[in-house]
């Protein structure tokens, strides 16, 4: 008896130490396999999810949502109360357009899956007033750039696309971020046995 | 101490372990349950500076050295060596798919390295350019990459399709199917 208890907790200190939580996923997406084997980084992501329909969610590390929010909502005068902001602090990812976010931040929270998954706005051409994709990017750019070290100001720029999306769509994600100057980004991908 | 019973009966110091050691068993299944080993991979991607002077990122390519790779709906693959000229025959254009790709890149690199110029020399330099058509899947152009990566081919691109090349397997594609 004591043995197996003994490797019980060993097991159970074992999972308590490695587990890190799955974040939570706006959308599902079903990662492209590839061989490449690089890791995450732990800090600094942001990360544009699209889904296998083309939607595209957005989402920022959760200490700097709500700076995010307030950055965008300074440039596009966008009302929003504290409230507001708080529930956005607790929100995985962005989904919806920002004249709808405050509506939808009033929401409940286990009410907001129910509605439907439109996505960010993204237009072509990138640079229009029609790309909301654009707005949260320079948001972010600007708050990372208040960070006081380097290694805080790096944003790693991560597209996880769903691999049945057209290309098309990911081609308009990949060419708005080329116009904020970021060239060089991450796909996220699942693993896959060397052939 | 109050160890003398009346009845010299012992009391056993033992503590019941069975509910610690089942909340251990839950705890545990839990923990499993929620973890994910498997972590997400990345791969990184570079695309070309739009503001910068495009003449200034040319790279020297002989044209003959240059694959094109146009993708297409349903996982198929059309490449052609060589630059795309309106009087290009339609037979220049090989079809294949996510199987074969990769020999034919290979077979096509150990050709290019085979051929001399005209002074005799033999230049290895090859670039692949991945044009995906519209109709292509996100997918693909992941494992287009990896292909990239797994043959070695440092020189490669992912540009947008030309009308031209557009219309070549339009040509294409009507003079043979699809199957």
């Amino acid at each position: 008896m004591t043995a197996m208890c003994d490797v019980a907790f060993l097991l159970l200190s074992f999972f308590i130490l490695t587990t890190t939580f799955r974040p939570e996923e706006p959308i599902a997406v079903d990662s492209p396999s590839s061989i490449s084997d690089l890791e995450m980084p732990e800090k600094g992501n942001v990360i544009i999810s699209i889904g296998k329909k083309g939607e595209v969610f957005y989402a920022v590390d959760a200490i700097d949502r709500e700076a995010v929010l307030k950055a965008i909502a300074g440039e596009t005068g966008l009302p929003l109360s504290n409230k507001q902001i708080q529930a956005f602090g607790e929100m995985a990812a962005v989904g919806v357009s920002l004249d709808e976010l405050p509506g939808f931040l009033d929401i409940e929270k286990s009410k907001r899956n129910e509605l439907p998954k439109r996505g960010i706005p993204l237009d072509t051409p990138t640079t229009s007033a029609k790309n909301e994709l654009g707005k949260w990017i320079r948001a972010s750019t600007a708050v990372a750039r208040t960070k006081a070290t380097r290694e805080e100001r790096r944003l790693n720029f991560t597209v996880k696309g769903d691999g049945g999306a057209k290309y098309d769509r990911i081609k308009t994600v990949i060419s708005t971020l080329q116009d904020f100057n970021i060239n060089s980004f991450n796909l996220i991908t699942s693993l896959e046995r060397k052939k | 101490m109050a160890e003398v019973n009346a009845g010299g009966k012992k009391v056993s110091t033992k503590v019941d372990m069975t509910p610690m050691v089942d909340l251990g068993f839950l705890l545990i299944t839990f923990f499993i349950l929620t973890t994910s080993m498997s972590k997400p991979k990345r791969m990184e991607l570079a695309m070309p500076d739009k503001n910068e002077d495009p003449k200034k990122q040319e790279m020297k390519v002989k044209e003959s050295h240059t694959v094109t790779i146009l993708l297409d709906e349903k996982d198929k693959i059309y490449w052609y060596r060589g630059m795309l000229k309106p009087d290009k025959p339609l037979n220049e254009l090989k079809k294949t798919d996510f199987s074969k790709i990769r020999n034919e890149l290979v077979e096509v690199r150990e050709k290019i390295g085979t051929e001399k110029d005209d002074k005799g020399k033999v230049d290895y330099a090859m670039i692949v350019v991945v044009k995906p058509t519209i109709r292509a899947k996100y997918r693909n152009i992941v494992d287009m990459l990896d292909e990239m990566a797994i043959t070695n081919i440092q020189r490669y691109a992912i540009v947008d399709i030309t009308k031209a090349d557009e219309t070549y397997l339009v040509r294409y594609l009507r003079e043979y199917g699809s199957k």
